[in-house]
């Protein structure tokens, strides 16, 4: 079992209590962001975009979803921020946990959980993208933060690591639980109208497309900053 | 230590102050200062600490793709990453671009121009200059008054407007969030402009954040989508429709009054907010003259925005080419990216090695061999340096020369060449700025220099942007719809061998890739992008770069509040983020900010 402390109502039904009123109450958001964030160039960084990809290929939603592949842009993507009522972010997040296992998160928890262990520029970011739509009064009223522990960051070029690409199909459950509390019923099938990454760099053009190492050096930022074997050469 | 060749004194004999990453990923640029006991900077260190060889991820790729693969490169300059790429595939296979595709691109490059300066300007730069805490003192009704005397056309003007702005801005601030604000240093000296001053340089930094979103949907109608719009080898890959409704996503009328109407907004900003507040904060910092660094003797500009497809002569780009050294403004010589011994990188202080010291390479011929060592005066560890030896290997960003100089680029390098070449729009521009403020053309070669050429660029954009879209529209009149040269799409029309250049000037300076294809697939792409040239270590002959000769000389009122570090980091429009760590001389961290 993945994690202990997921809330995935797909696999826990009992979550759909806390919004059990969905239906007859008012407060149905009328528009809605999917975002997946990070950068795709690094490796588990990649996550977001990733999993907002494999959603777009299997699932087609109501006009009122707009799924969005926001990449590293900061300011850039205020104006969608803006426009939705709430917000769902697929981003890889540093919780100090395996490899792998995805945690949710909600409104206030959101974005001290994306700057609790920053690991990229990227979440700075947006981080700050979340704190200026809060200044201006325009933050969206439910925010959601899928996040999955990476495995690996430090590979340029390289694409997702297998214990965080495993966990793709259940990132996806938890987006359409998520989802399913907002009122909103996927239909198996394809968002055509999602703004996803040029084909070019999906996942498989892009995983499968690599240069192999022998040809093109991969080692470059661990030499700087090693994950394991530091010599304490001059303490 | 003595002189540079390029003519600074360095003396790193007083205390060493550390800007430094937090994480490998979040900090891409460190510096270290030294400074004397009057808290002058006697020495100046730059390095990166990331390497980004795009070679590793393109080659064996479709050159027709890297573009998609250059765009994610980093968050800021996406467009213009993706705009050189095609440039440099077109080179190396001799495809010309129709005219409408030079006008949507020049359209596209003139808008990020706008949207970078804006949005650095306001929300990355402003408050190097600007107290957003200060802002709550003033007197709403004084703010009002001087609003209208900085810019009468500005209708957002009222003693109410302002009052609710610092209303809002004081909710904010007391509900301990600050957010935003957090990592200023609030009482420090430096900061010298009046209350009112503040609160309206803070009340345009939200207008900002409603202008920004505004200006980048030219980006959603031109390249299909943002924040990663479409480009395509050959052209642009928005069809133009205006006699019917057309293919979905065609260019129609509608949407050409969209873009119309979009840089109108832009120019009304510009003019009537950007330039006024620079003129206007200008004003309380005219004494700050620090940070001109390399600017008044090595500038470089590869120039852009060609006025026809297909010409980039020097006499027919917009933004202006050309080298100026050794100080001397009367002579401005030509580039030519192609020639092996104009740009070439040196890798002597750089963690690389070429194999024999002092060498210099051509990026068609760039090799990136790592090579980690730390010097001798090293302190720390090789996993966590406490400080840098500057006499030996120390950065991860190799040292781009022109000609054996080190340039400065970006908006300043390009005014200074324009200025000095008398390009008409910039030379008056110029010379009106200097006038209302009352300053000398040597003021030019300064930190505030730096930020003011930048607004005045982000107002010629604006301009140039009207005269592309003027132009883009008589040539659709007359018929003309095409935007894309698909002659040379299929890899088998391609010459086995070939290599091509791609120059853009980005909002940060001269940007450049190279590219070599062999049978149908890049063999090396090389990017020189603008802060390699920028934050460039030392070379061989000792030349220091330049973020690390605009550092030089400054007097910083309180050494472990580095405000005047970053207004000049800053002032540069880095696109590396980094951290900086105030180390007392035992190496003792005593406060961390964050520098962007």
């Amino acid at each position: 079992m993945p994690a202990e402390d997921l809330r995935l109502a797909a696999t826990s039904p009992t979550t759909a209590t806390v919004t059990d009123d969905a239906a007859s109450a008012p407060d149905v958001p009328a528009r809605i962001l999917v975002l997946g964030i990070g950068n795709l160039l690094w490796a588990d960084e990649g996550f977001g975009p990733r999993a907002l990809e494999a959603l777009a290929g299997q699932y087609a939603f109501p006009d009122h979803v707009r799924l969005l592949d926001g990449g590293t842009q900061g300011m850039y993507l205020l104006p969608f921020l803006e426009e939705a009522d709430a917000l769902l972010i697929l981003d890889a997040v540093d919780f100090g946990l395996p490899p792998g296992k995805l945690v949710v998160r909600r409104d206030a928890e959101v974005p001290a959980f994306l700057g609790a262990k920053k690991m990229s520029l990227h979440q700075t970011g947006f981080q700050e993208v979340l704190a200026t739509a809060d200044l201006l009064g325009r933050l969206p009223r439910r925010i959601t933060l899928i996040g999955c522990q990476p495995e690996e960051l430090e590979d340029y070029g390289g694409g997702l690591r297998a214990s965080v690409a495993a966990r793709i199909p259940e990132a996806i459950s938890a987006v359409l639980s998520e989802l399913a509390d907002w009122g909103v019923q996927a239909e198996p099938g394809r968002s055509d109208g999602a703004e996803l990454a040029d084909p070019a760099i999906r996942r498989a053009a892009y995983e499968d497309g690599r240069p192999p190492a022998e040809t093109a050096c991969r080692l470059g930022d661990d030499r700087f900053f090693p994950s394991a074997g530091a010599d304490d050469v001059r303490g | 230590m003595g002189a540079t060749p390029n003519g600074f004194n360095l003396d790193n004999s007083g205390r060493r102050i550390v800007v430094d990453p937090v994480t490998r990923i979040e900090g891409h640029m460190r510096c270290e200062v030294n400074v004397d006991d009057q808290g002058v900077i006697r020495n100046a260190v730059s390095t990166g600490t990331m390497w980004r060889g795009l070679e590793v991820i393109l080659k064996g790729r479709d050159p027709r793709d890297a573009w998609a693969f250059t765009e994610r490169i980093c968050g800021v300059c996406t467009g213009t990453h993706a705009l050189t790429s095609v440039r440099a595939v077109e080179d190396a296979l001799g495809i010309t671009i129709p005219d409408n595709a030079n006008s949507i691109r020049n359209i596209m490059q003139l808008n990020l121009q706008v949207h970078d300066h804006v949005v650095h300007f306001y929300h990355l730069h402003a408050l190097d200059w600007v107290n957003p805490v200060n802002a709550l003192r003033a007197d709403p009704k004084a703010t009002s008054e001087l609003q209208q005397m900085v810019s009468p056309s500005h209708p957002m003007s009222s003693p109410g407007y302002f009052r609710d702005v610092q209303n809002r801005l004081k909710k904010f601030v007391e509900s301990g969030q600050l957010g935003l604000f957090k990592n200023g240093y609030w009482d420090n000296p430096a900061y010298l402009l009046p209350p009112e001053a503040d609160l309206m340089a803070t009340t345009h930094y939200l207008e900002a954040l409603d202008l920004q979103k505004e200006i980048v949907k030219v980006h959603t109608i031109f390249g299909g989508k943002n924040p990663h719009p479409n480009w395509l080898v050959g052209g642009v890959p928005c069809p133009i429709n205006v006699h019917s409704t057309g293919a979905v996503g065609a260019i129609n009328m509608e949407r050409l009054n969209m873009v119309s109407s979009i840089i109108d907004l832009c120019q009304t900003f510009v003019r009537d907010v950007y330039l006024p507040d620079v003129v206007a904060i200008g004003g309380f910092y005219k004494n700050w003259l620090y940070g001109g660094g390399l600017s008044s003797k090595a500038c470089l500009a590869y120039g852009d925005i060609p006025e026809n497809p297909n010409d980039f002569s020097p006499e027919q780009l917009h933004l202006p080419r050309g080298a100026i050294i050794n100080g001397n403004l009367s002579e401005v010589h030509d580039v030519d990216p192609r020639d092996p011994e104009q740009v070439q990188e040196f890798v002597d202080h750089s963690w690389y090695t070429y194999g024999e010291p002092g060498k210099g390479l051509h990026p068609w011929d760039g090799v990136t061999e790592p090579n980690y060592e730390l010097g001798p005066n090293a302190k720390g560890t090789r996993t966590r340096i406490e400080e840098l030896d500057e006499a030996a290997k120390y950065s991860w960003i190799k040292a781009p020369r022109w000609k054996g100089h080190a340039m400065e680029v970006g908006p300043l390098a390009r005014y200074i060449i324009g200025y000095a070449k008398g390009h008409e729009d910039i030379k008056n521009q110029v010379e009106g700025l200097l006038g209302t403020m009352n300053l000398p053309v040597d003021a030019l070669f300064s930190t505030l220099g730096r930020t003011a050429a930048r607004a005045l660029e982000a107002e010629y954009c604006a301009r140039l942007q009207k005269h592309f879209f003027d132009k883009l529209v008589t040539n659709i009149r007359n018929g003309d719809e095409s935007t894309a040269n698909v002659d040379k799409w299929e890899p088998k029309s391609w010459p086995r061998e070939c290599k091509g250049v791609g120059m853009t000037e980005a909002p940060r300076g001269a940007l450049g890739h190279w590219v070599k294809i062999k049978d149908g697939r890049i063999e090396n792409y090389q990017c020189v992008v603008p802060t390699t040239w920028n934050g460039s270590p030392r070379d061989a002959a000792g030349n220091i770069g330049a973020f690390e000769a605009s550092l030089l000389d400054t007097r910083m009122e309180r050494p472990d509040e580095p405000v005047e570090i970053l207004r000049t980091l800053h002032s540069f429009d880095p696109c590396l983020a980094c951290s900086t760590h105030v180390m007392a001389p035992d190496g003792q961290q005593l406060t961390s900010v964050k520098v962007r």
